[in-house]
Formats: structure tokens, C-alpha cells, sequence
């Protein structure tokens, strides 16, 4: 049996109606929680909305989410052989799923 | 989602925030006119430039005595022939100034007893490439943009806004229609010059060292709106992207640096030096241009000589700690935390896409043929030839950004009033506010997909049977992504994102298929089994645009232009 990253993933577009979706994940050790996050997207559910864009390299800086309620980059932070609850920040407005708005508001579109 | 969209007014609208994009939005800005500066991704923080680990070539003579048309000669020569000599002469002339305005912006260029230090980089016949320690020159470049940006009044940013097609009346280029990704809400734009500096195309590959957002949107902007590409089939592969062990949170070329400043051993299975056979001895230094390393990575592994996971060993064992921590300091703990420890091991690398020579065609004000429609960055096709020497690129992001800069500001005042016409714009509304299509294609499996296809049959080693595969493949999944969009059309919705992206994705790799099937010889980073030879003949660019005869091929002659002066 191969390991698994079990994925406990929040999903919706209002913070007061969402619900929690699980993925499991084929697990390699030295993989990134954002590699497992493109792994679902591509493998299964492409309706999952992420934020990325150097992909693995730590330069955008746009992938920030909760990982078990801290602040982590999903290009940096491991994935693990276990449950891993991930989450929208909190402290931002939710656009959608694990995307929230953490550009400042003088590069926004609509202020 | 059928209110009517947003509308936004400017003069002058540049799509794309890398370095390219930026520096044009401060020149347009500084000349008087309004700009907005939209980008997909957030602002300055997608593209190509962010991603850039070291060196920005131009003949500052800080290190030793320099000249541009010292720089120029190595450009052409890197070229294999091909380059458009007035856009090559322009990024050599220009490249200094620009880096000496960037240092005044405070960019931190590393610098020794004072002076700007100068690093030597493959193809350079001197010591030409500034830097930003450690491994941060792309993100430094887009800081202090970023910040002459916010000092520079008159530029509106909007981050999150995908531009979806250009807007003409005839050939002229009135605006664009975008989606607002972080809404879904569809916006037109009325803009009296338009730049696309939007980068290359390097997602189209399985390996690739740029964003997630560099998947030839402008090629196809361009495209559909009638202006031409050029040299399409030169897809650059960076030899020495990191292949294993596993590592993450760093930029796959960062060996790039290592290389400049240690030399370092490029070598096969059997420990022999990797490029010998192939006509280069480094001895321990860095020599070997970009495609001839490449070529010869990958005839090693075809030879039985590779690496465990299909690429080469690159060691710094012989450096010693001390040498690595004073070039690296902090990075050798980042590689530590990776378990690995350089001075004991080798790593795994193997060419990855990383730039693409080709693009849009521009006169050296960098207006393209259609009127109010320029371009800047990588995103033009023709300064780089065949091969972009190493270096190049952020210096053909400032010189040709400010350019465009300049000549979008001196048309958007000299045109009185806009003529976009929201007629125009209805068949890309029409895109936009299609009903939602929950089931369809998962776009993210076809992305992959499209990737396979490139990396195997359109990658550094080709064959007309393969770009003939390829090209099938293409036509089949663009059969397959259909018409209309998927996803429901809502917030960040990255399903039917993704579809806009396919439409462009496919259509500029069906343009580097197709041109290179034409192409029956080897030269540069485009390197044919089947015509393995370099062919006199064959001195010529390409040409590819789209029409109602669908996807056709021509010439132009900037080669023969350049070899007759």
C-alpha cells in the first residue's frame, strides 16, 4: 500500500457556508503541499481554487494558506503522510476555496 | 452573468508586470500620459523577471574596459545567425543605462571595492553580467519597480485581470475585453496604445523555470489580432535545471550562479566531463553556450550515460565549505534543510524550458504592424536569434520596456479620442458570459497533457515525424477544449481561467510545431535528428500568422539584412 496525504480541504465562496472536502494524495516523500494541491486539480477535482504562480521556487509569494491553523507557503511547506487540514487565511477576504485577497488594494481592480 | 461589463479608459494599457511591462508603465507614466498596468497574476510578482537568479548582461566596463558593440558581437555570434540585428544593437546600447538607472533606483547591484561587479557568463568575451546576491536579481528588479511604480503617479494597477482578446478597428488596436479573475466580472478596456509584454512561453512544457503565467497569451493576443510572429521554433532549454534530489521552495535554475561563481563538474555516468565530446572542455569552469549543453545533456542520457533520474551530475565537491558559504551564504542552509549537502554530493540536472527566443515582430520603437499595438520583454521575437546568450533577457526587459514606454506615450497623445467600439469587443463578451458548464473537460488534466505532448515531441531534440505527431495531438485537443468555456464563470474560477489559457497555449505551441516541422535543419536550441546539419540556406527567420486561411508561413529577412551590411 502506498502512503497517502489525506487532504482535509476547505472549499466555498462565503466564509459562513463552506464545507470541508478530503482528497487523498499519493504520497512522495519531498513533495510540497502545493505539488499535492495540483496533484488533486489535475488528477480529479479541477474545480479546486488555488493561488500560485513561480509554482515551486518561492518567489511569488501568492500561495500563502492555513496549514493546520498557521500561516504557511503551500510551495514550501511539506507534505506529510497524514491528515493536513488546509484553509483560506483568515484574516483576508475569501474569494474562493483557498484563495483569499492578499493583493494591496492599490493593485486591485476594484479597490 | 449577463450585466453589462466593466469599462475602463486609458491611453495607454500594458499587459504584463514582469520587468518588461513595469518599466514601460514608468516611461509612459514619466512622458505624460495615463497608464494601466494590468496582470493575471498579482502585480510584479508573476512573469519571468521575478523568477530571475543572476545575471543581467550589459557593457557597463565596471569590471573591465567594455564596449557595447563588444556585447553585440557575442549576441550575434550566440544568435547562430539569426538575429535582428536593430533590436540586438538596441538591448547592447541601451542595456547600460538602463542598469545604471535601476542602481540609482537602489536596486542593490553587488558590487566589489565599490564598483558594480561583473560576472563572466557563457559566450561573453569579458566579465558582463551584474548581479543581486544571493540568487536574487529577478526578485530586486521587480521590487524596485515596484516601488518607482508607487512614487510614479498615473499608473492604475490591476492585478488579477486576464486579458482575453485585443479589440480592433480594421488593423488598428483600439483596446482589449478582459475577466477579472478575483470577480468573474468581464471588463472592456479603450486604450490608444496597447503593449503586450506578457513574456514567452515556457508553461507549454512539462519542465519549465517560469510562472505558472507564461503560457504564450501575447503570442496568441497577437496573433488573433493579425500581427505576425517570428523565429517561433526557438524554444530555449536551460541545461542544468535542477532534477534531483527532490527540492523545493527554491528556483529550479539556481545551479546557474553556482556556476558563475564556482565553476563547478558537469559530467556523465562514468565521470567524464560532460561537454568534451562535444566539442567544449570547461575544465572546471562555465563555458559552454546554452544550446550546445543541452544538446549534449540530452545525447548522454540517449547514450546510456545519464544520470539515475535521465540527466547529468553537477558537482562542487572540489569547492570546499568555505568557498561555497562566502559565494551563498544563507542558500547553502536552504539546500541543508533539502539534504543536501554540496560538499559531499552531486546534484541531478536536466535541460528544462526556460526562455523563448521567438515573437512578436517590432521595429526598434517597438510598435508591431498593426497600429496602437506594441510589445516589450521576451515577448518580442528576433533580438536573440536562434540562441539568447546568457543574460540577455532582464536586459531586454528594461531596454525594450522603456522603449515601448516612450513610443505608446508619444501616440496616445497624438490620438485625440479613442475609437474602441464595444461592437468590436461583443464576440470576446460573448466568451465571457457564456453560461456555466459544470461537467466538460478537466482543464487541468489537458494542461498536463499539452505539456507531455511539447516536452517529448517539441523539446530539444526533434524530428519531422514527431513535430508531425505533435501537431495532430494539438489539433485534437483543441477539438477537444470546444468552443465555449467551462467552469461556471464565477469567482476565481480556475477551470474556465485555464480554458482561456488552453485556447492561447494551444495556439502558440501549434505555431512552434509548425514552424519548426518548416525548418529542415539544425541551428540553435532548434535541433533536428533528422537534418542534423546547419544549412547556409536556412540563414533566414520565419514568420507565422493567423488569417482566414487559417495558420500560414512566411519569411523575412532580417538575417540576410544583417549578413549584407
Amino acid at each position: 500500500m502506498r502512503a497517502l496525504a489525506k487532504l482535509k480541504v476547505w472549499r466555498g465562496t462565503e466564509p459562513a457556508a463552506g464545507h470541508w472536502q478530503l482528497y487523498d494524495v499519493p504520497f512522495e516523500p519531498g513533495q510540497s503541499v502545493l505539488d499535492g494541491l495540483r496533484w488533486i486539480r489535475a488528477n480529479g477535482d479541477p474545480s479546486l481554487a488555488i493561488r500560485f504562480s513561480c509554482i515551486n521556487a518561492n518567489a511569488c509569494k501568492e500561495c500563502m494558506l492555513e496549514l493546520d491553523g498557521k500561516t504557511v507557503y503551500a510551495c514550501t511547506a511539506r507534505l506529510e503522510p497524514r491528515e493536513m487540514r488546509l484553509a483560506p487565511l483568515s484574516n483576508k477576504r475569501l474569494v474562493r476555496d483557498l484563495v483569499t485577497e492578499i493583493a494591496p488594494p492599490a493593485e486591485r481592480l476594484l479597490k | 452573468m449577463n450585466h453589462e461589463p466593466m469599462h475602463v479608459d486609458t491611453d495607454v494599457l500594458i499587459i504584463g508586470s514582469g520587468g518588461a511591462g513595469m518599466y514601460a508603465a514608468i516611461a509612459a507614466a514619466r512622458a505624460g500620459a495615463g497608464v494601466m498596468l494590468a496582470d493575471r497574476s498579482l502585480i510584479g510578482r508573476g512573469g519571468a523577471t521575478v523568477m530571475a537568479q543572476m545575471t543581467v548582461a550589459a557593457a557597463l566596463g565596471s569590471e573591465t574596459p567594455d564596449h557595447w558593440s563588444c556585447h553585440y558581437d557575442d549576441t550575434l555570434v550566440a544568435g547562430r545567425g539569426l538575429c535582428d540585428d536593430r533590436l540586438a544593437q538596441l538591448l547592447c546600447q541601451e542595456g547600460a543605462d538602463c542598469i545604471r538607472e535601476m542602481d540609482a533606483w537602489g536596486i542593490g547591484w553587488a558590487r566589489k571595492d565599490g564598483r558594480i561587479a561583473q560576472a563572466l557568463a557563457p559566450g561573453h568575451d569579458r566579465p558582463r553580467c551584474v548581479y543581486v546576491d544571493f540568487l536574487n536579481t529577478g526578485p530586486a528588479v521587480s521590487k524596485t519597480l515596484r516601488g518607482v511604480i508607487t512614487r510614479t503617479g498615473g499608473i492604475r494597477k490591476a492585478g488579477d485581470l486576464l486579458i482575453v482578446d485585443l479589440v480592433c478597428a480594421g488593423s488598428e488596436v483600439t483596446g482589449a475585453v478582459a475577466l477579472h479573475v478575483a470577480s468573474g466580472a468581464a471588463v472592456t478596456i479603450a486604450a490608444k496604445a496597447t503593449i503586450l509584454a506578457t513574456g514567452g512561453l515556457t508553461r507549454l512544457y512539462r519542465r519549465n523555470s517560469a510562472s505558472a503565467n507564461m503560457g504564450g497569451d501575447g503570442f496568441a493576443l497577437a496573433l488573433r489580432a493579425g500581427a505576425p510572429l517570428v523565429d517561433m521554433e526557438f524554444v530555449q532549454f536551460f541545461p542544468i535545471g535542477h532534477l534531483a534530489p527532490r527540492l523545493i521552495g527554491m528556483d529550479p535554475i539556481m545551479w546557474d550562479p553556482f556556476r558563475y561563481k564556482l565553476g563547478g563538474r558537469l559530467t556523465n555516468s562514468e565521470g567524464e566531463e560532460l561537454t568534451a565530446r562535444y566539442g567544449v572542455s570547461e575544465d572546471g569552469r562555465y563555458l559552454t553556450t546554452r544550446d550546445v549543453a543541452t544538446y549534449a545533456i540530452v545525447k548522454e542520457v540517449e547514450a546510456g550515460r545519464g544520470s539515475p533520474h535521465g540527466g547529468a551530475f553537477l558537482s562542487f565537491e572540489h569547492c570546499g565549505e568555505a568557498a561555497l558559504r562566502e559565494a551563498f551564504g544563507p542558500v547553502i542552509d536552504r539546500l541543508a534543510r533539502n539534504s543536501i549537502d554540496l560538499t559531499r554530493m552531486a546534484v541531478e540536472v536536466a535541460p528544462i524550458a526556460h526562455y523563448h527566443m521567438g515573437g512578436i515582430i517590432a521595429d526598434e520603437r517597438m510598435e508591431t504592424e498593426l497600429p496602437g499595438l506594441l510589445a516589450a520583454g521576451e515577448a518580442v521575437g528576433g533580438a536573440n536569434g536562434a540562441n539568447r546568450l546568457s543574460g540577455n533577457a532582464i536586459t531586454e526587459a528594461l531596454v525594450f520596456g522603456r522603449r515601448a514606454g516612450v513610443s505608446a506615450a508619444r501616440r496616445a497623445m497624438q490620438t485625440r479620442a479613442h475609437t474602441f467600439d464595444p461592437r468590436a469587443a461583443r464576440p470576446a463578451l460573448d466568451l465571457l458570459t457564456a453560461p456555466a458548464m459544470p461537467d466538460g473537460a478537466n482543464t487541468a488534466a489537458m494542461m498536463v497533457s499539452l505539456q507531455a505532448i511539447m516536452a517529448d515531441n517539441v523539446g530539444p531534440l526533434r524530428t519531422g515525424a514527431k513535430l508531425e505527431q505533435a501537431l495532430d495531438a494539438i489539433a485534437e485537443m483543441t477539438r477537444a477544449l470546444g468552443e465555449w468555456p467551462v467552469g461556471d464563470g464565477g469567482a476565481f474560477d480556475l477551470r474556465r481561467v485555464e480554458w482561456f489559457d488552453l485556447r492561447n497555449m494551444l495556439l502558440a505551441a501549434r505555431a512552434v510545431a509548425m514552424v519548426a516541422l518548416a525548418r529542415t535543419e539544425s541551428r540553435g536550441a532548434h535541433q533536428r535528428e533528422d537534418f542534423p546539419n546547419m544549412n547556409a540556406s536556412w540563414q533566414l527567420n520565419q514568420v507565422v500568422r493567423l488569417g482566414d486561411r487559417g495558420m500560414t508561413l512566411g519569411r523575412a529577412g532580417f538575417a540576410t539584412q544583417a549578413a549584407a551590411q
